[in-house]
């Protein structure tokens, strides 16, 4: 579904992803962890599209397609999606005229017909029950005042409306109590099906305790520096980035 | 001053008496106004209320004067103007002059509205104050209404009178109203614990050069409430002065709302004196514009007693190579002790050309009172454009949404529903 090969971008004058390597199948749960600084963040964003950020060598191909190609909203509407760190307060939008003219743009991009908002009003009905959240949600500007496990149920709650093929959640655990990651988590884990995938970037181990990843990626100085089964996120807990980071970057150039 | 400019309107003066005659008083009022106006001259940017704001595309030209009824304005080619209400009490004027063919007013008891062409001979008691509230000394603009009034509307709502349906007061020019002149003269009287709500629209129907030059007095009993809006949407070559004077009597409100979009050049002035306890004044307002659009605003809320409260709230949405000016005075006399003050204005620039001249000025002489002020001028959020963008939403919805967005609180507070949708629609519309 995606492959990123030896992937460059830097924001400014400044190299953060230094040639970095990933493949990521259909119905596979993909792990990307690091220590603060490490490129974590930037991957997501240049797989969404952030025009902040300059991708300056390597390829992303996803479903056969070059991916770098598209713009933001063309990656969307082809099933990325990305749950934000700090998801963006629009005052003045309600979160249902939003939702709803996403759902419809990705719709219209698929050749599907749009729906009213009576129909989506029932579609949202099922969606919220995904994240626990109640129809006041709906008619609050997006994310304005919104706590911030509300602003990272919304963004699982958008992800269960556009039902995307890639989902990748970055730091969705951060500032998180347990209860609310429990529910982020169980709305990711409904959300999994075989013909879709999810990439996990995080910094900590305990999301993983609940969105179970089929592969683990150490991810530090904007390459991946080891990769391996869920058991090296615990492994990680245990011994600290150091022990894969170092003080140098021995053996730096393998790839997962 | 420059003669010439002022000169031109001298044969003008001159045959007014006999083409629109008013009464003996107005007659003598209109020409104290006029010698005043030919004292002032057109203001120049020298003159600190027009430092940002040039009028000589109005000082430069020669305007002919249309006294009669003129123009050829069908029904529905006022339908983009009417906000879709169909039980409005609509006042039309075609180029200044009251077409009551395309009008429509329902009888309500306590509730006068017509024309002031007619009111000179029919009404003059209701026409004690026209002149009272806003002053011509030092406005050269408003002086030469005065002179030159002669059509309008006039409202007068009885003590203790709800008016049921909104009244719409839609000056229309079409083409016929090249290089014409026109200076409509309204007085809008609330009596005492009446309420009402005025709309006052400028719009054209063609792309015709014209000057309009309209003055509005508002006079607002004791708690007393009025909404008024003005809706500026002439064609895109129109020259536009428009003023507004209210007068606030105790425990009374005022509502104001400006909404400008059209015109080449375009300056409101809007001014309310907080004259007894315990008034409240709210002025808000929205501005659109681009290409080569010049746009004006200068509000000045008086607060001349005590506890009062007065809010505002002004944004601009400027693309092209527009250029917006907002000043906004607040001034507080000494005695007017817990005076409570807020203003705000806030500019969206969307495009690197437009431009943006933000004053607010607080004049403040009491010294127990909570006033604040403040500007903010800014681009559509690169953050919130990426956001919207990366759940699927088209580039240039994305843009539309924020742009509406950051119109979307004053529009909010528009409590007419048919004037808020309308605006909301337009302002979605409006940029792409």
């Amino acid at each position: 579904m995606l492959e990123i090969r030896d992937l460059k971008a830097s924001v400014g004058d400044k190299p953060i992803l230094k040639g970095l390597n990933l493949t990521v199948n259909a119905g596979e749960v993909h792990a990307v962890m690091g220590p603060n600084g490490s490129g974590k963040s930037t991957l997501a964003q240049v797989l969404a599209g952030n025009p902040a950020y300059e991708v300056t060598g390597g390829s992303v191909t996803y479903d056969g397609k070059d991916l770098l190609a598209m713009a933001p909203e063309e990656r969307a509407q082809q099933g990325i999606f990305l749950a934000f760190q700090y998801p963006v307060e629009i005052p003045g939008v309600s979160n249902a005229y939003f939702l709803r003219a996403a759902y419809n743009e990705t719709r219209k991009a698929r050749g599907e017909d749009e729906v009213d908002p009576l129909e989506f009003a029932d579609l949202m009905e099922e969606k919220l029950a995904y994240v626990d959240m109640d129809t006041s949600m709906l008619t609050r500007s997006v994310n304005t005042g919104f706590s911030g496990g509300e602003k990272k149920r919304n963004e699982i709650l958008q992800m269960a409306v556009l039902e995307p093929k890639l989902g990748i959640l970055d730091e969705t655990d951060s500032g998180l109590d347990i209860d609310a990651l429990r529910v982020v988590a169980d709305g990711v884990n409904k959300l999994k099906k075989p013909t879709n995938a999810t990439i996990v970037v995080t910094h900590y181990q305990r999301l993983l305790n609940y969105i179970v990843p089929d592969f683990v990626h150490v991810l530090a100085h904007g390459r991946i520096l080891k990769s391996g089964g869920k058991e090296l996120a615990l492994e990680l807990e245990e011994r600290g980035y150091d022990w894969v980071t170092g003080a140098s970057p021995v053996g730096a150039g393998a790839a997962a | 001053m420059d003669g010439s400019a002022v000169d031109s309107y001298v044969e003008a003066f001159d045959e007014l008496a006999t083409v629109a005659p008013v009464t003996a008083v107005a007659q003598s009022l209109r020409r104290a106004a006029f010698e005043r106006f030919s004292a002032l001259g057109f203001p120049t940017t020298k003159n600190e209320d027009w430092h940002y704001t040039s009028p000589s595309a109005i000082a430069d030209h020669e305007f002919t004067l249309i006294p009669a009824p003129s123009g050829d304005v069908k029904p529905s080619e006022l339908a983009p103007f009417t906000f879709g209400a169909a039980d409005w009490n609509t006042l039309v004027f075609v180029n200044g002059r009251f077409a009551a063919e395309l009008s429509s007013i329902r009888a309500q008891s306590g509730v006068t509205v017509l024309d002031l062409a007619t009111a000179w001979t029919r009404e003059p008691a209701l026409l004690g104050t026209i002149g009272t509230i806003a002053g011509y000394e030092n406005s050269a603009f408003t002086a030469l209404n005065t002179a030159f009034m002669y059509d309008g509307a006039i409202v007068t709502v009885a003590p203790n009178t709800e008016v049921e349906r909104p009244i719409h007061l839609l000056f229309v020019a079409d083409a016929t109203a090249a290089k014409g002149m026109l200076h409509p003269r309204n007085l809008i009287t609330v009596g005492r614990n009446a309420k009402a709500t005025v709309i006052e629209s400028y719009v054209s129907t063609g792309d015709a050069m014209y000057f309009c030059n309209p003055v509005t007095e508002v006079s607002i009993a004791e708690t007393a409430t009025l909404q008024h809006y003005k809706m500026q949407r002439e064609g895109s070559r129109a020259l536009h002065v428009g003023t507004i004077e209210t007068h606030q009597a105790r425990d009374s409100h005022y509502i104001s709302f400006s909404f400008a979009t059209g015109a080449a050049l375009s300056r409101t002035n809007i001014y309310t004196t907080l004259a007894g306890e315990g008034c409240g004044a709210t002025l808000n307002g929205l501005y659109m514009l681009d290409s080569d659009q010049h746009c004006d605003h200068q509000t000045m809320i008086v607060h001349a007693q005590p506890n009062c409260y007065s809010r505002e709230v002004y944004k601009g949405i400027l693309d092209g190579r527009s250029h917006g000016v907002f000043n906004g005075k607040v001034y507080v006399h000494p005695i007017a002790q817990k005076t409570d003050g807020k203003q705000t204005n806030n500019t969206l620039l969307l495009s690197d050309t437009a431009q943006i001249d933000t004053k607010p000025q607080l004049e403040i002489f009491a010294d127990d009172v909570k006033c604040t002020h403040g500007a903010t001028v800014g681009q559509i959020d690169q953050l919130a454009l990426f956001y919207l963008k990366s759940r699927g939403i088209d580039a240039a919805l994305a843009r539309r949404l924020l742009t509406y967005a950051f119109a979307a609180d004053v529009l909010e507070k528009i409590e007419i529903p048919e004037i808020r949708d309308g605006l909301e629609q337009m302002t979605l519309e409006r940029f792409v």
